[in-house]
């Protein structure tokens, strides 16, 4: 068989996360986007119809994979490019390092904001 | 053995002017992808004023008079903000759209057609985000 091209290398875990978190990503981010501009509207946003949406389980556990999932995908696309960019050793790790902080920030306040809107005490 | 397409070093921006089809599609790719991480940080922040306002009484809740209600309602009143919401979709469908080329491209579906597609990318973006500004804007005036 003739081989074709593919932007993967062997031992990329990270490459195929990248890409599985990408076509979650496709699905989840069209639904946000008509869910909240389409059937609801910018205007009409209040704490009373974010908290009804989120004290469904389901949306709930939807929201945070998607909170998860960009994160990931977005800081990891972000330190990818800096790598092509040129950057290595110390300043890569610092950098890295600095992105996985970021991340668990991002990931923490998310959380946390869901929990305030589904009525979870813990935030 | 697979071969490797020379592309010459595309983060030498100096060379712009000879940038094809699937350089430019890289170039939107990365540029996409930071104010997407960039507003995606930006959201939650915004977001979070849903931690204080979880405190307030329900009668105030009920009237639409925490502060998260407060904030949003404020910033969906401004134009500006109407507008960068129009400007995050456009970049939005753009990077879901070249992603899509992507996937498929690395599933080995469309490589030769892969400049066409690019365009293909450009032009629906363009649709979508103009077929959306009714619905964005909706309620700014």
């Amino acid at each position: 068989m003739a081989e074709r091209y593919s932007s993967f290398q062997s031992g990329g875990r990270m490459w195929l996360l990248q890409r599985i978190t990408a076509a979650f990503l496709l699905v989840v981010l069209a639904f946000h986007f008509f869910l909240l501009h389409f059937v609801h509207h910018a205007d009409e946003v209040s704490f009373l119809a974010s908290s009804a949406r989120m004290e469904n389980l389901s949306y709930y556990s939807l929201m945070i994979l998607f909170l998860v999932t960009a994160t990931f995908h977005g800081v990891n696309g972000v330190y990818n490019a800096l790598v092509n960019q040129g950057l290595t050793g110390t300043k890569r790790t610092v950098i890295k390092w600095t992105l996985v902080a970021a991340s668990t920030v991002l990931i923490v306040q998310g959380v946390r904001t869901a929990n305030a809107w589904a009525g979870i005490g813990l935030y | 053995m697979s071969q490797s397409y020379n592309r010459g070093l595309i983060e030498d921006f100096s060379r712009w002017r000879e940038f094809e089809a699937g350089m430019w599609a890289w170039i939107f790719h990365k540029f996409t992808g930071w104010v997407l991480i960039g507003y995606l940080f930006t959201h939650i922040a915004v977001l979070s004023t849903g931690i204080p306002a979880a405190g307030a009484s329900e009668a105030a809740i009920m009237a639409g008079e925490d502060v998260y209600t407060q904030t949003i309602v404020s910033l969906e009143s401004l134009l500006l903000v109407r507008l960068l919401e129009v400007g995050l979709l456009a970049v939005a469908v753009f990077h879901m759209l070249n992603g899509t080329r992507l996937l498929l491209v690395d599933l080995g579906v469309g490589l030769e057609s892969q400049n066409k597609s690019f365009y293909a990318s450009l032009i629906l973006t363009g649709a979508i985000t103009v077929a959306s500004v009714p619905t964005f804007i909706a309620g700014a005036f």
